[in-house]
């Protein structure tokens, strides 16, 4: 049973001090970001029409949300018109109890799972096992995640974290009928979890998944993966529950065309997505729930700042190109979402209660990275400030900040103080104490200058 | 053309001589430089850091202060990015301030930006000797999208040898208060940003921001590499005759 993120104790920045000092995972990371980065920036390269793409990926989207009320109800009408079942759930608990109840009423106690980020988000493996019901993981990655008992720390390659001597292992101690003489060669690996989730997908009645897109004019829903294994639980159990976010929807089949060249370009670096599976309503001799999710999206829908990151269609390209997820790892944010879009979702969804979730906003040097690579252009920086004015701030640092602000809304205060700087030039200690050692620790302060610049100006300029 | 300098809180206090290189540089190409002494701050570790109220009383300070000038000029990306880019979000649209923000913002012009588009010169008649590379800075590279004008300006410096640098378009991790916040990230991303430079085996680390050149250099300094960083204003400001006055 892989682990919850939720009452995660830390915060980001002691978080990340941990990885950093983590040298494999480090490396780990870095080659692997860099690889995908890398593919990533050759695909979008080779279309002229990329940033058109892009925007016509935002103006959709955006379109879809200021009438998302409008098109839920399509998209219920069109569900239902073709023989499927459709739940509201205003939270995780809700959610949670829903699909519990679906899964009791069909008398079974397993369930296979497609990779799903909205059940992670809610907490649905752990809900189900209080019930009784065991949820197995069939994608590759999570599989790995699962059986290590371990937390996601991307969303796109959740054990990325992990290489694969530590995969060999993981299999070794808990896969059930992993082979004695598994070597760590990835074609071996792979080999073993196909023989052990082949199993899995053949006995199990009752399979649990989310999207990546519904649409409201057809009632389709939408599913891209690699590995086959979200089409094998998609189409073999008799019972079939998606629990989607309700900003996952597209108003119609053609704005298909705009997202299934953006996802796949930037999330896998691939041209075209291998498995794109898409099913309206019940298919013959299946039982189809679509579970709506709410779970604290309409509150980030009312903010006009934050509400663009219901854009966001679960690409990970932020976290690729984030220097700051490079070296701080996914586990850092202790959220399933990890990375620049984490750090402006989760404290939306979450709120900034605990000390973690207050500290994300501040997760990112503002470089911009995030923002440049987004295929449906959420300005992650502008959403990162937006919630820095919103989050808690210490009483230490706002004393501060208040006398920097003092002393900066006057030209003959600032002139003191920087007098006061000059005389003390030749006192200051290489190694700062408090907070502010944080600099210290590792750079060199500058030299406080013999006059600041406006003396030099009123003398000789 | 009557220039008004943005020196920026940071230059004024800790690199006055970035200034003293605006000015001697500007006047060598014709320009008249004034100093509107009232200026302090353009707000950026406020708004950024969440205070957004002190933020907005310097922005207000700053569109008052340069109110009226042809043309604004910071040795600073990241300070000319806040002026353009997040003064218009700081105030409400229709408001007076969004007028006075409307007015002020497009006539801020970080330095290469103003030599190039602006003055339309590239060979502004510097000459340095000297190994250098360029590190583009975030807020220059995908603030204000400065593209190649800074290196066009530095290609044109007589005795100058301009090194790429590997990774340049990766963040220093200085990030305002974000070194002191996650000093640990910042710290990793910083020392990864002077082993780049430190490849290319140049002896001067040149860039738009001393904000960025402070950490990086205080980390090569740290590490007693022996690497100078140095403003491109100063590099630009230098002739035969001598550099900044």
């Amino acid at each position: 049973m892989s682990a919850t993120f939720l009452g995660m104790p830390g915060d980001f920045p002691k978080n990340a001090a941990r990885a950093v000092r983590d040298s494999q995972l480090r490396y780990n990371l870095r080659k692997a970001t860099h690889t995908i980065r890398g593919k990533r920036a050759a695909v979008v390269g080779e279309l002229p029409d990329w940033q058109e793409l892009r925007a016509a990926g935002k103006a959709i989207k955006d379109e879809t949300l200021r009438n998302l009320d409008r098109y839920l109800l399509r998209l219920e009408e069109a569900v239902i018109g073709a023989g499927g079942h459709v739940h509201w759930a205003r939270d995780a608990a809700e959610a949670n109890r829903i699909v519990a109840g679906l899964v009791r009423a069909t008398g079974e106690t397993e369930v296979v799972k497609v990779k799903s980020m909205a059940t992670q988000e809610i907490g649905l493996n752990e809900a189900l096992a209080a019930e009784g019901i065991t949820a197995y993981e069939t994608d590759l990655a999570e599989l790995i995640v699962q059986l290590g008992d371990d937390f996601p720390s991307h969303i796109l390659v959740p054990a990325i974290h992990r290489n694969r001597a530590e995969i060999r292992e993981i299999f070794l101690t808990r896969m059930d009928g992993a082979p004695p003489g598994l070597t760590d060669e990835p074609a071996a690996l792979a080999e073993a979890a196909r023989l052990h989730l082949r199993e899995r997908f053949l006995r199990s009645k009752v399979a649990v998944s989310g999207a990546n897109f519904m649409i409201a004019e057809t009632g389709t829903l939408v599913v891209l993966e690699s590995e086959g294994n979200g089409r094998m639980c998609l189409t073999l159990p008799e019972t079939l529950i998606s629990v989607v976010g309700i900003e996952k929807l597209l108003p119609a089949w053609r704005d298909l065309e705009v997202f299934l060249q953006l996802l796949p370009r930037s999330s896998t670096g691939e041209r075209m997505n291998p498995y794109t599976s898409m099913w309206t309503g019940a298919a013959e001799g299946q039982d189809f729930h679509l579970v709506l999710l709410d779970n604290g999206r309409t509150d980030v829908l009312a903010d006009e700042v934050g509400r663009q990151a219901l854009r966001c269609i679960r690409c990970s390209a932020c976290l690729n190109v984030c220097p700051v997820y490079e070296r701080a790892g996914g586990h850092a944010y202790g959220s399933v979402y990890p990375g620049p879009i984490g750090a402006i979702l989760t404290p939306q969804l979450r709120g900034m209660e605990t000390e973690l979730d207050a500290s994300l906003p501040y997760a990112s040097s503002l470089c911009g990275a995030c923002y440049e690579v987004c295929p449906v252009a959420i300005d992650i920086p502008e959403v990162l400030v937006d919630l820095r004015a919103k989050a808690p701030h210490g009483m230490a640092e706002r004393a501060g900040m208040r006398v920097a602000g003092w002393i900066l809304d006057d030209q003959a205060r600032l002139a003191r103080a920087q007098r006061a700087a000059t005389r003390l030039r030749g006192l200051v200690p290489r190694r700062l104490p408090g907070p502010l050692s944080a600099w210290t620790d590792t750079r060199d302060l500058p030299e406080i200058p013999e006059e600041p610049f406006r003396d030099w100006w009123e003398r000789e300029g | 053309m009557r220039v008004a300098l943005f020196i920026t809180c940071v230059n004024d206090t800790l690199f006055p001589r970035t200034g003293r290189a605006v000015v001697s540089l500007l006047r060598r190409l014709g320009c008249e430089v004034e100093f509107p002494a009232a200026q302090t701050c353009c707000g950026q570790m406020h708004v950024n850091t969440g205070y957004r109220a002190e933020g907005v009383r310097l922005a207000r300070h700053f569109t008052e202060v340069f109110a009226g000038y042809d043309a604004v000029v910071a040795p600073s990306g990241s300070c000319a990015a806040m002026v353009r880019e997040q003064y218009p979000r700081l105030v409400r649209p229709g408001s007076r301030g969004a007028v006075a923000v409307a007015e002020v913002a497009p006539k801020v012009h970080e330095l290469s930006e103003f030599l190039v588009d602006v003055l339309e010169v590239d060979d502004v008649g510097a000459y340095f000797p000297h190994r250098v590379t360029y590190h583009p800075t975030c807020h220059s590279l995908r603030g204000l999208h400065l593209g190649d004008r800074p290196t066009r300006l530095l290609e044109k410096v007589r005795g100058l040898e301009l090194v790429s640098l590997p990774a340049a378009q990766e963040c220093c991790g200085f990030g305002g208060t974000f070194a002191l916040k996650n000093p640990d990230v910042s710290a990793a991303m910083g020392a990864d940003k002077a082993r780049n430079v430190l490849d290319t085996g140049a002896e001067v680390l040149c860039a738009a921001d001393n904000s960025c050149l402070m950490h990086i250099g205080g980390t090569l300094g740290r590490q007693k590499t022996g690497v100078r960083v140095m403003h491109l204003a100063e590099i630009l400001a230098s002739t035969e005759e001598g550099g900044t006055p």
